[in-house]
């Protein structure tokens, strides 16, 4: 089973490899795209059914430091993890060849090229047998999308850039890693261990400062202040916020805070200690004010962008409450969020494609013309939402139950007050396009991410591999409300231990 | 053969200098040049090898038996700075062959080399040898020979910034000699074990106090441990790219080499830490240095420059490691001086690179190299992640030492600050990577990647950046005995 471990982290990198290669030949390149993320999800399945059984296979890599190594280990939590993004990456991989084509984007070879050491960093991370490989690999995610957000190459794009490197490696480098180090000082390791590492070695004074340095030092989980590369990282290709930043990336970092949570300090010394009270309250905050953001921002791409900030903070308070629903809830909505947000992003990339808008004031009367997306956007914000019959009905209950469990009611009535605000400003889209009245003319394709308008303003559809790829994830959001079994599964089993 | 290998150290490099005169012709020279590099590069590598598995060597010169004689004294503590200094040694004069052809006028070229030999030899005798006055001696060789090479540099600031040089480096060779002279005055003898066992008898003397005064500005000003500095960057800047590379990535880390020398070794921890609070001095010194010097990095527009400030910083936290008394804070010091010559030699060779092809490392002459020249410019990343201390390089290891001796000390702060230094690397690393592949190429005329004589090397080095941040153990490991064997002294 290592062998499978192996191969999920080399199977991107050698399909990169084969992307490089067959440049010359898009239709080839693509085909090499698919075959290779189909081929990583066939091989996370099978890790997937070895894992259920209840095997913890292990490989490790190299020995940087002495005691410190580069290990994969794959567990229930990182598996689920390791299943939505590469499942994903399919489903996306579909999109692009849609997406990259309809809008004329330019180095398309260096897209996928990068897009597929992205894909074997987020392998890494799922994987990531202790602290420091984790780490490793978070780092060598942040520079494998760079390129990508910096796509376009622009002024604004290289500003962009500088602020999502500047904060995501600031944090990183400046929290962190002083907390890797730090438990690596206390516990003498920084492998991951069912229950924790640290209990028995560390002051109780000391915890919350240390659960801290990680929640904040993963700038990946977007927890507000730290949550401004986000929002900046939108000026990329849509397929790339589809996948990145709203699934991989910032899955990443929520991944990372409740991997720590669980398997570094242990949930039940988190709740003995109460050092994770001030951090529920961070992440609440979190969510409240991002969909009081998202409210105010009329660009598509960035009122989704803020709607993700709230909601990754859904999964940081689950990993903070410190029980088993919370953390079921938590693992259960980074499954249920990525299937609802990807859905959303790719709805409004294949606006941008067909009709040329970005802005939701523009979108009016649009669902007449393009019904499919804008139903699957209706699905999609169901999910987000928390409503049936839709998979993130799931994570909200848990989450809830988890909040009242710890005791926590304020924290029910974040919850509840953060559904109806995303409920008002995810549902004004659809109901804009299906019910709104289109302005008189022809509205210019506005600038900022807009496309070239050289095929004047012609609703010519969204591309065939775009609208298949937004059906697949919207469909996957309905059929987890009847079938969240095998997500739930997973979350029991990191649970309960 | 074997038995001789610590004198063959010093004096292949030091023979081959003059024949390198004798030949006259460039390429010849170079040629010569190399062989003794590399003949050196693998002398050290069997020393290190023979000194990990024996212990301690000792050669006597000529057969006179120490203290009379002179004594060549390897442990791993200097096995290793020998083995840094040769492969740099290697690499750069591999290196130079096509940068200096271009960077030095023809007849001048066979004098480099003479040049070269001799301040490559200088740097191995002093880490090599057991006597402090024969410091003092290879100390000359070395440094005469470095201003030598800075004036080598094309423009005509070269000159002035190799005088200053000099004049701030003969004051420091001064004060070297001055305490090494107070130390024979107390004492009777030169040879460093000797020294060791009787210098803990006249501790309460104040000459040797004073000794210690003038030993430790001497050696500060050496290494360029702020405020000490000031005569660095312009001889960085203006001397040819190969000798910047060279310089910055040997010259430093010997002299931190003698003062982890003088003041643990012979002196002792105890004396140093306990009796003249080494540690309490150096520790702002070191932050200031950290973090200052790093702030002016980011505001120069000349790529060398910046580098040269890069390095002061750097030097700070090697001073950093040796300021926290402890075994953990010692080995970051000794693992930093193998990694930092690794990555500031492959980013100089870098700028070696852009220089051969462009003619200036202004930052503003660097727009669009990345596309024109991506293998340096690639090399340049890679050696800038290390720098800012990306994990899998060895930039990271060295961080990870400093701060866990920071943490185990408590010194939480401590470690706050080399984080927050580390983002300003990050700063001054990002403006240059920035210009180069977001700013288009201006000029019209055809810009092609640097030859492959550059760019071996280079990625020689790089390739050691990667490998050492993804194997560090065996390099740690040495590190770790290096900073036993400092903290124990050279008696035990």
């Amino acid at each position: 089973m290592t062998t499978y471990l192996l191969l999920a982290m080399a199977v991107p990198v050698v399909g990169a490899g084969f992307i490089a290669l067959l440049r010359r030949s898009p239709n080839a390149r693509e085909a090499a795209s698919l075959v290779t993320a189909g081929a990583l999800f066939a091989i996370v399945l099978r890790i997937h059914g070895a894992v259920s059984g209840g095997a913890r296979p292990e490989v490790v890599l190299a020995e940087p430091l002495p005691g410190i190594r580069i290990a994969l280990e794959a567990e229930p939590l990182g598996v689920l993890f390791a299943l939505i993004a590469s499942f994903l990456w399919i489903v996306t991989t579909a999109y692009s060849i849609g997406y990259m084509r309809g809008h004329h984007e330019k180095n398309q070879t260096r897209f996928y090229l990068f897009f597929a050491f992205a894909i074997a960093s987020v392998m890494g991370v799922a994987f990531a047998g202790n602290l420091f490989t984790l780490f490793a690999f978070y780092e060598v995610l942040s520079l494998a999308t760079f390129p990508l957000v910096t796509h376009a190459g622009t002024e604004k794009a290289k500003r962009a850039g500088r602020v999502y490197l500047g904060v995501l490696f600031s944090t990183s480098v400046v929290f962190q890693l002083l907390g890797i180090i730090w438990v690596y000082a206390i516990a003498g390791t920084v492998d991951f261990e069912p229950g924790g590492i640290l209990r028995g070695n560390v002051a109780a004074g000391l915890v919350p400062v240390l659960l801290g340095l990680f929640v904040f030092g993963i700038g990946k989980a977007a927890v507000m202040p730290f949550h401004r590369w986000l929002p900046a990282a939108m000026v990329a290709p849509t397929p790339v916020s589809a996948l990145l930043h709203a699934v991989a990336v910032v899955k990443a970092g929520v991944f990372a805070v409740l991997k720590i949570t669980v398997y570094v300090f242990g949930i039940e010394f988190v709740a003995e200690t109460g050092a994770s009270v001030w951090l529920m309250w961070a992440a609440a905050a979190t969510i409240i004010l991002g969909s009081l953001v998202a409210f105010t921002r009329d660009n598509l791409k960035a009122r989704l962008a803020y709607s993700t900030v709230s909601q990754l903070s859904y999964v940081v308070l689950g990993a903070m409450l410190a029980n088993g629903l919370g953390v079921i809830g938590s693992g259960m909505h980074i499954a249920m969020h990525a299937f609802g947000k990807i859905t959303l992003f790719f709805c409004a990339g294949a606006i941008m494609v067909a009709a040329h808008k970005s802005e939701v004031s523009q979108l009016n009367g649009l669902g007449r013309t393009m019904p499919v997306t804008f139903a699957a956007f209706l699905i999609g914000t169901l999910s987000i939402v928390g409503l049936p019959p839709t998979g993130g009905a799931w994570s909200k209950w848990f989450l809830g139950v988890g909040s009242v469990e710890a005791g926590q009611t304020g924290l029910v009535a974040v919850l509840m007050l953060s559904s109806l605000l995303s409920l008002a400003y995810l549902l004004e889209i659809p109901v804009r396009g299906f019910f709104g009245k289109e302005a008189g003319g022809h509205g210019e394709a506005n600038g900022d991410g807009g496309a070239p308008g050289h095929d004047d303003h012609a609703h010519h559809g969204a591309p065939a591999w775009s609208v298949a790829a937004i059906a697949v994830t919207a469909a996957a959001c309905v059929a987890l409300f009847v079938y969240p079994e095998p997500f739930y599964r997973l979350m029991t089993m990191v649970a309960g231990q | 053969m074997s038995a001789h290998l610590p004198v063959l150290q010093v004096v292949v490099p030091l023979l081959a200098a003059p024949f390198c005169l004798f030949l006259r012709r460039g390429r010849a020279a170079w040629g010569l040049a190399v062989l003794a590099s590399l003949a050196s590069w693998v002398i050290a590598l069997a020393l290190l090898r023979r000194v990990l598995a024996e212990g301690v060597l000792s050669y006597a010169i000529g057969d006179w038996v120490p203290p009379i004689g002179i004594e060549y004294r390897v442990d791993v503590v200097n096995a290793w700075v020998l083995l840094i200094v040769s492969t740099i040694g290697a690499a750069v004069s591999l290196y130079a062959g096509t940068s200096v052809e271009r960077e030095v006028e023809a007849p001048r070229i066979p004098l480099f080399y003479a040049a070269y030999l001799l301040c490559l030899s200088g740097l191995l005798g002093i880490t090599i040898t057991g006597d402090v006055f024969n410091v003092f001696v290879f100390l000359e060789i070395s440094s005469l020979s470095a201003y030598a090479l800075i004036a080598l540099g094309q423009a005509r600031r070269a000159l002035t910034s190799a005088f200053r040089y000099l004049i701030m480096g003969s004051v420091g060779a001064t004060f070297i000699v001055i305490g090494i002279g107070l130390l024979y005055v107390m004492t009777g003898t030169l040879n460093m074990a000797d020294l060791a066992q009787l210098l803990p008898g006249v501790w309460d003397s104040n000459t040797v106090k004073v000794a210690y005064g003038f030993l430790a500005v001497g050696f500060c000003l050496k290494l360029a441990l702020f405020p000490l500095h000031l005569w660095l960057p312009n001889a960085y800047t203006y001397a040819p790219s190969a000798v910047t590379a060279f310089m910055a990535s040997t010259a430093t880390k010997v002299a931190v080499y003698m003062l982890l020398r003088f003041f643990l070794s012979i002196f002792g921890a105890p004396f140093s830490f306990g009796v003249m609070a080494l540690d309490r001095v150096l520790l702002p010194l070191a932050l200031v240095a950290i973090v200052s010097m790093s702030l002016v990095a980011v505001f120069q527009v000349n790529a060398k420059r910046l580098l040269a400030y890069s390095s002061v910083a750097q030097i700070g936290y090697m001073i950093l490691g040796l300021s926290f008394a402890t075994a953990t804070g010692l080995t970051a010091t000794v693992l930093h001086l193998f990694n930092h010559a690794l990555m500031k030699g492959a980013l100089f060779m870098a700028l070696g690179c852009v220089m051969y092809r462009v003619g200036s490392v202004h930052i503003n002459a660097m727009a669009g190299l990345g596309r024109r020249m991506p293998w340096t410019m690639g090399a340049f990343v890679v050696g800038g992640l290390s720098l800012v201390g990306v994990p899998l390089t060895v930039g990271f290891v060295s961080k990870w030492y400093l701060i866990l001796a920071a943490l185990e000390r408590g010194w939480w702060p401590v470690a706050v600050l080399v984080l927050l230094a580390s983002l300003l690397a990050l700063v001054y690393v990002w403006r240059v990577v920035e210009v180069a592949y977001f700013r288009e190429f201006p000029g019209e005329e055809e810009t092609r990647e640097a030859p492959w004589t550059l760019l071996g090397p280079t990625w020689a080095l790089v390739a050691l950046n990667l490998y050492f941040g993804i194997d560090a153990a065996r390099t740690a490991d040495i590190a770790r005995r290096a900073a036993e064997v400092l903290m124990a002294g050279i008696g035990s």
